[in-house]
């Protein structure tokens, strides 16, 4: 793994090598805030939390991550660098790894320019701080899982867009199954412990679980595994795709 | 040495290289022929490690593939077929970023990807990013990338592609000057690269070795082996008479030249052509005789 920091480098600053890093970037702030400060109401709620800042990074993380994930490996496929990469020195999990920390790390930049809201909580009142710490951890530990999925949907195809539309409709399902409305749904036809099962595959409810300040071992597991699996399938993907 | 033993590859319904064998000894300049299509980039793919064997088996200077693939992949320098390269980063940062891998840290990292810098003159593009760079630029940046660690194996898919004759010129020398210890594979559907290059040739169609020989002797397996060209002042009816030579096989004529080839084994064809001006009266503008036609016995071999 000695070669992975060296990838992650590359990687990382090729982000920033383009404009687009900083236009994203600049999007992510402005939708983010819209959806605090007019959708969700911010002042109007009276309280000093991020509440309704963090109850919107589901949704947030549904279009950008995989705006960012898309071009993971599908880019690397189409434009054949893929072959380079793999044929030096390094492992093929050395270069999903090293690729997935990147953009990872990108999307934590992302977010810790979202800082001055914390700090203009602080002014306007007393929140609890502690909460906020562990939100933005859940929020950025569930962006790696929504990205290692997207990881594994660039690697099947050459094109961004399908990479694209395929990570959303992935990372929408893994979103939608933990919906009171939808578990209303499977429950009338599935055995209970089926509905848990699928309950527990939701971002969401780990997601809330964490940022309601309850920072429960299993939650952090569970987008640990999630990312796991997801970044183990990337490199089955790869290993299958390369054959042509 | 690079030993492949029976490898096969199969895609699918579609077998891309059919049990393929042969060996490269260290100071070999082996020219990969084949028409497109034939699997040539597949073999190289699989001598790289980038695609696995589906039977046979590699073995590069006794690394074994898959098993001992991160050993192997140290020795090989590999420009893939097109060059890729990430056309983001600039010409310095990608070198760099090479040698990084490859394990060159500081000095020693600037000096190699100065040294490839130069020999590739890729100084004046130095600083620009790959993607504005012209064809001939990207393939020396692939080329400067494959050669940063002074490779033991260096495995070349169409190097001189999209070069100038002037940049084809330079590259070959480069790589005749580097090949002394080494082991060179170039693919290649350029025919001229291989009498400029190659001390060996392998020719495969439909994934299979059709043909491994020197270019020498691929050349006199030509029909245009030891055939003459030849063009005559005031001459009349040449053609006829030249065609009743008796140690002519067979005779065309371009612009004002003919061009004979001789029996199988019949000698003195010149001698006959000189008579034959003599008792004519005719003289003798141009006479050459040919080494053989590459693109005239890839044919013969791959149609």
């Amino acid at each position: 793994m000695n070669r992975l920091p060296i990838i992650f480098k590359r990687e990382l600053s090729s982000y920033f090598a383009t404009p687009l890093a900083y236009v994203f970037i600049v999007i992510f702030l402005i939708v983010s805030s819209i959806f605090t400060f007019n959708i969700g109401g911010f002042y109007e709620t009276g309280q000093a939390d991020l509440q309704v800042f963090f109850n919107f990074h589901p949704w947030l993380y549904l279009f950008f991550v995989p705006a960012i994930a898309m071009r993971l490996w599908s880019e690397e496929l189409r434009s054949g660098t893929v072959e380079l990469l793999l044929t030096l020195p390094i492992k093929l999990s050395e270069a999903v790894l090293g690729k997935f920390l990147a953009a990872w790390v990108f999307i934590g930049i992302a977010l810790l320019l979202t800082l001055p809201l914390w700090i203009t909580v602080n002014y306007l009142g007393d929140p609890d701080n502690g909460i906020i710490f562990t939100s933005y951890l859940g929020s950025w530990l569930m962006s790696g899982a929504f990205l290692a999925i997207g990881s594994c949907m660039s690697a099947t195809t050459q094109n961004q867009v399908i990479a694209f539309i395929l990570t959303i409709s992935l990372c929408f399902v893994f979103i939608v199954t933990g919906f009171p409305m939808m578990l209303a749904v499977v429950s009338s036809w599935l055995p209970s412990s089926m509905v848990d099962l699928i309950a527990s595959m939701s971002f969401l409810i780990h997601f809330n679980a964490i940022s309601r300040g309850v920072l429960d071992f299993r939650d952090l597991l569970f987008f640990l595994i999630m990312m796991t699996g997801w970044l183990f399938a990337t490199a089955i993907v790869i290993e299958k795709k390369k054959a042509g | 040495m690079i030993k492949l033993d029976q490898v096969s590859k199969q895609f699918d319904q579609f077998k891309a290289v059919d049990n393929l064998s042969f060996s490269v000894g260290a100071g070999e300049v082996l020219g990969f022929l084949g028409p497109n299509g034939a699997g040539k980039t597949t073999t190289m793919k699989m001598i790289t490690g980038f695609l696995t064997p589906s039977s046979g088996s590699i073995e590069l200077f006794g690394h074994s593939l898959p098993s001992d693939a991160l050993q192997a992949k140290k020795m090989i320098g590999y420009l893939p077929e097109g060059a890729p390269a990430w056309g983001d980063m600039s010409v310095s940062g990608f070198l760099h970023f090479i040698a990084d891998l490859r394990g060159y840290k500081g000095v020693e990292g600037e000096q190699r990807v100065n040294h490839v810098v130069e020999a590739l003159e890729l100084k004046q593009v130095f600083d620009r990013t790959i993607e504005t760079l012209s064809k001939g630029f990207k393939r020396r940046v692939g080329l400067a990338q494959a050669l940063i660690h002074d490779p033991q194996i260096l495995i070349l898919d169409e190097p001189t592609d999209g070069l100038d004759p002037n940049q084809k010129f330079k590259v070959r020398e480069l790589i005749r000057n580097l090949s002394k210890d080494k082991v060179v594979i170039i693919s290649t559907h350029i025919l001229e690269e291989v009498d400029a290059l190659c001390s060996r040739v392998i020719m495969i169609a439909d994934g299979r070795l059709v043909c491994d020989a020197s270019p020498a002797e691929l050349e006199a397996q030509s029909d245009y082996h030891q055939a003459i060209t030849v063009r005559f002042n005031h001459a009349t009816d040449p053609q006829t008479k030249l065609a009743e030579l008796s140690s002519v096989k067979h005779l065309e004529s371009a612009e004002g030249r003919f061009t004979l080839q001789p029996q199988p084994g019949a000698a003195g064809v010149v001698d006959d052509i000189k008579q034959l001006a003599q008792r004519e009266n005719w003289t003798i503008e141009e006479l050459y005789i040919e080494k053989g036609r590459l693109d005239d016995v890839f044919r013969k071999l791959t149609a």
